[in-house]
């Protein structure tokens, strides 16, 4: 089957089986690294990306239900060379040990902050609930989040940083 | 300044290396010499001297270090980095570090027991040091003036006439083909601008951008996929398997099927995926009742026969006093990565490539090379990083099944990544363990007598032979498991940290080795040193009770090595141990341990609140002080520490393999569940107390121990009650009463 996605602000048409999860068609039709395979279950969120602005576990979505609605990926947020807000404030924080799951945890945390700009401390904990880090970098991954709101809610308000 | 006399340095340049003249100083000859029957030789250039197998500089100054250390995700390409260019002086930006791989790097065993900074750290340290010692005096050579007036930037010597000459100049396409000697004078610590410092880790950038950084992101030219289809259990009997039907879905290139070792290789991963699926439908077993089960974890290892094997009998059994016994246990317990593991293999004119996340890729590659049947050198294994392993999960097993599947499919770059369930069922676990200790107070308020016995399977059952790959067990021509081996002691295996670090005038302690175990067991970060210090540090609290003491106070009672004080008042003191009391289900708790009984030193504080109702425990906070020798990157080390107490606060409160009499149940995260950040610490600190020109002491493992005992501590204070088997999770806290 063909499928037109919009994935990072770009149309992309592939060729896959109506039942492919979408985390397969992103990482090896698209050659997009940053979701991982972690359970193909919906259990650890090292999967996930956003759509129409929600953050869903990719390796749960058939790519034959997403359609027209964006995709986005932590490649679309910035580059090594030139980060995003959230991702540099994970370079910052140095919120990363083997970085499996970070991907994951930067795009659950994007689709946070924009829906609330300014969350507090309770919530990013609970929003981050459904992903999972074995390598036990939490904190840093809170402080990071934290930092990228800060930083955020700064630019708003026309602060320089 | 103890270094030879460089002004009679002569050098030959022969064969595009640069050999040293023996016509030298006395000093020279003997570090020549030197690895042999002079003294050892610091850190892995004792296996490796060779400066050039470590270091080569190019003649456009491009400076390269190699490690047979891997990167795991504990920061060790970013705190090796800094060793080398501290003694190198160059930029570390500028240094390519090339890591684990069979045709490019020293043989380092594997990157484990928290040794890769004692390893790899101190070799490039030495190794660098030298070869800035030696181009140095090649520098004041060509420009004939005394080292001490030359200035070194960036691997640039300037003299004082502004005449320049480059590390590469100097060099000029050679390498310094030279034994390593050991002797080259350090940069002291006061100079250091590098190392000791905080330097971001260069491998995060490509990780919060999607760049590629994992073994699972390879994407060869004509790279299939692969999935394993495995027996319901390691006793399973295949009796049958539809093969036939599984060839013709959609995209399958090959079905395998080896005794019962099943496989599909497929044109795109998910059909892969869905074959093999298929396949396992298409499959029958009959499956033995083998297993003891987990309804009953401590009486399963209490039954199975072990060897007891003495490992300290200090002064003679006391009698008299307050006594107390007590046993803990620890249950089956994962590494439990996040990204299941991965490896992708190519045969290519009878020569293997595998692209591997094992920790060891020479002994892989010798595994492998039995495996297959074919020499060593045919193979090469080379490290590419994968998810955090926290010790042998099944990166090595994955890596044998890419070589046999790409055996049978030649020319093809063959990627196999196992599923959840897989890696849920299959891994080498942490295995069961026990604890009986006995001890008597004396009068005084000490420790007059302690009597420990630990009981556990091997922690060690790496590669090095086939019958430790997964798949070899379940071909038709199969392997054997070898053995399983404890390891010796200081280090130990089941009983490392099994000898309390305290000073104990009357002590007996033993190992009771079980050879066999209901299941595949290895090395889980920190291996027996979790449950031991879990064990020794809840009893010493147990004591400290009965003899009316503070546990800090009683700990420090027993303690004689300075910097083992410093770590335990340190951690009381950034706490506030002595201020306040806790609150209402709030309950506090301490401990330490000296990881291995000879590496890095951690105590930790921390307080908990336990809900009765539900029996949910809450870290309110923690605070660790650690110890790890000279440190090289501060925040590297708190990031390793943090991890620690973390995971060890997961496998303390939640976690537990679960296995009736067939076969294994936890087989994803809500039958296996871990921490997440709803009971992560409020908050959590870790306090470094650095030692320059002390050894380096790596933290990979430090805190694992310790934060078991002090979390277990804590909610039998919060809790009123002591819970002596773990996990300490909702179930038991609400049956503790």
């Amino acid at each position: 089957m063909s499928y037109e996605l919009q994935v990072n602000g770009k149309k992309h048409r592939v060729d896959t089986d109506a039942d492919t999860p979408l985390l397969y068609v992103l990482r090896n039709d698209l050659a997009l690294n940053g979701a991982k395979f972690g359970c193909g279950l919906g259990q650890c969120g090292a999967c996930t990306v956003m759509l129409d602005g929600a953050p869903v576990m990719s390796c749960i979505v058939p790519v034959s239900v997403v359609g027209a609605r964006p995709v986005r990926t932590v490649e679309d947020l910035g580059t090594a060379a030139q980060p995003g807000v959230l991702q540099q404030a994970f370079i910052d924080e140095q919120a990363a040990q083997c970085g499996y799951c970070i991907a994951g945890m930067i795009m659950r945390a994007q689709a946070l902050l924009d829906r609330h700009p300014a969350p507090t401390d309770e919530q990013i904990r609970s929003h981050m609930m459904p992903n999972l880090c074995r390598c036990g970098t939490h904190m840093r991954i809170l402080r990071a989040v934290r930092r990228a709101a800060d930083t955020m809610g700064k630019a708003r308000r026309g602060d320089r940083p | 300044m103890n270094a030879p006399d460089l002004r009679r340095r002569a050098l030959l340049l022969a064969g595009g290396s640069l050999t040293l003249a023996f016509s030298l100083a006395p000093a020279w000859a003997q570090g020549e010499g030197g690895a042999k029957g002079k003294g050892k030789l610091p850190g892995s250039l004792e296996k490796e001297p060779w400066l050039d197998a470590w270091i080569r500089i190019d003649a456009d100054n491009a400076v390269t270090v190699f490690t047979g250390k891997a990167e795991l995700g504990q920061g060790i390409k970013t705190a090796l980095l800094q060793v080398a260019a501290e003694e190198l002086q160059v930029n570390p930006a500028r240094i390519r570090l090339v890591t684990a791989d069979t045709a490019r790097t020293p043989n380092e065993g594997y990157t484990a027991g928290s040794h890769s900074m004692q390893d790899s750290g101190t070799a490039l340290r030495h190794a660098a040091a030298q070869v800035r010692f030696i181009l140095a005096g090649m520098a004041a050579q060509r420009f004939q003036v005394a080292e001490s007036a030359m200035t070194l930037r960036d691997g640039v010597f300037e003299a004082p006439d502004g005449r320049r000459a480059t590390y590469g100049e100097l060099l000029a396409g050679r390498q310094l083909h030279l034994r390593a000697d050991g002797k080259a004078p350090l940069r002291p610590r006061a100079t250091h601008t590098v190392s000791g410092k905080p330097l971001r880790r260069t491998d995060i950038p490509a990780k919060v951008t999607g760049g590629a950084a994992y073994v699972q992101d390879l994407r060869l030219p004509g790279m299939v996929h692969a999935r394993v289809v495995r027996p319901p259990a390691q006793a399973a009997r295949l009796e049958s398997a539809d093969t036939d039907s599984i060839a013709h879905l959609p995209g399958v290139l090959k079905v395998v099927r080896d005794g019962r070792y099943l496989a599909v290789i497929a044109d795109g991963e998910y059909r892969a995926v869905k074959a093999a699926t298929a396949l396992a439908r298409a499959t029958g077993w009959s499956v033995p009742a083998s297993l003891p089960g987990t309804k009953n974890v401590p009486a399963d290892v209490r039954a199975r026969p072990a060897e007891a094997m003495p490992i300290l009998e200090r002064g003679a059994a006391q009698a008299g006093g307050k006594t107390l016994s007590a046993t803990y246990t620890r249950p089956w317990q994962l590494h439990a990565s996040v990204g299941p593991s991965c490896a992708v293999a190519q045969l290519v004119d009878g020569r293997y490539t595998v692209w591997t996340h094992s920790q060891g890729v020479y002994p892989l590659r010798k595994a492998l090379a039995e495996l297959l049947g074919v020499e060593e050198d045919t193979i090469r294994c080379i490290h590419v990083e994968g998810s955090g392993c926290y010790g042998h999960n099944a990166a090595d097993d994955v890596a044998a099944d890419a070589a046999l599947l790409a055996r049978g499919y030649p020319g093809r770059p063959v990627r196999v990544q196992w599923m959840r369930e897989e890696e849920h069922a299959w891994e080498p676990f942490g295995p069961a363990m026990l604890v009986d200790v006995r001890a008597t107070l004396g009068l005084d308020g000490r420790i007059a007598d302690w009597e420990y016995a630990v009981t556990s399977p091997s922690h060690n059952n790496r590669p090095g032979k086939a019958g430790n790959l997964l798949a070899a067990t379940h071909l038709a021509r199969a392997f054997t498991p070898p053995p399983g081996k404890p390891i010796p002691q200081p280090e130990g295996g089941g009983d490392r940290n099994a000898i309390p670090y305290y000073v104990l005038p009357n002590a007996r302690v033993t190992h009771r080795f079980q050879q066999n175990a209901p299941l595949r067991t290895s090395a889980l970060r920190s291996l027996g040193a979790y449950c031991n210090v879990f064990a020794i540090e809840s009893f010493m609290d147990e004591l400290a009770l009965a003899a009316n003491a503070d546990p800090v106070a009683f700990r420090l009672r027993h303690l004689d090595d300075p910097r083992a004080i410093d770590v335990v008042k340190l951690a009381a003191e950034k706490f506030g141990w002595n201020r306040g009391k806790p609150g209402a289900r709030r309950g506090r708790g301490f401990a330490f341990a000296r990881y291995k009984n000879l590496a890095a030193y951690c105590a930790l504080a921390l307080e908990v609140e336990v809900a009765r109702e539900t029996g949910f425990v809450r870290i309110v906070r923690a605070v660790a002080a650690v110890d790890c020798g000279e440190v090289v990157n501060p925040d590297g080390v708190r990031n390793q520490i943090e991890g620690g107490i973390i995971q060890s606060a997961s496998w303390t409160l939640l976690e537990q393999v679960r296995f009736d009499q067939r076969q294994v149940q936890t087989v994803d995260w809500a039958s296996y569940p871990i921490l997440r950040f709803n009971q992560v610490p409020q908050k959590l600190e870790v306090h470094l107390i650095d030692r320059p020109g002390q050894p380096f002491l790596g933290t990979g493992e430090a805190s694992q121990g310790p934060a078991a005992a002090a979390l277990a501590n804590a909610v039998a204070q919060a809790a009123g009650v002591r819970v002596r088997d773990l996990p300490l999770d909702r179930a038991r806290m609400r049956a503790a009463k």
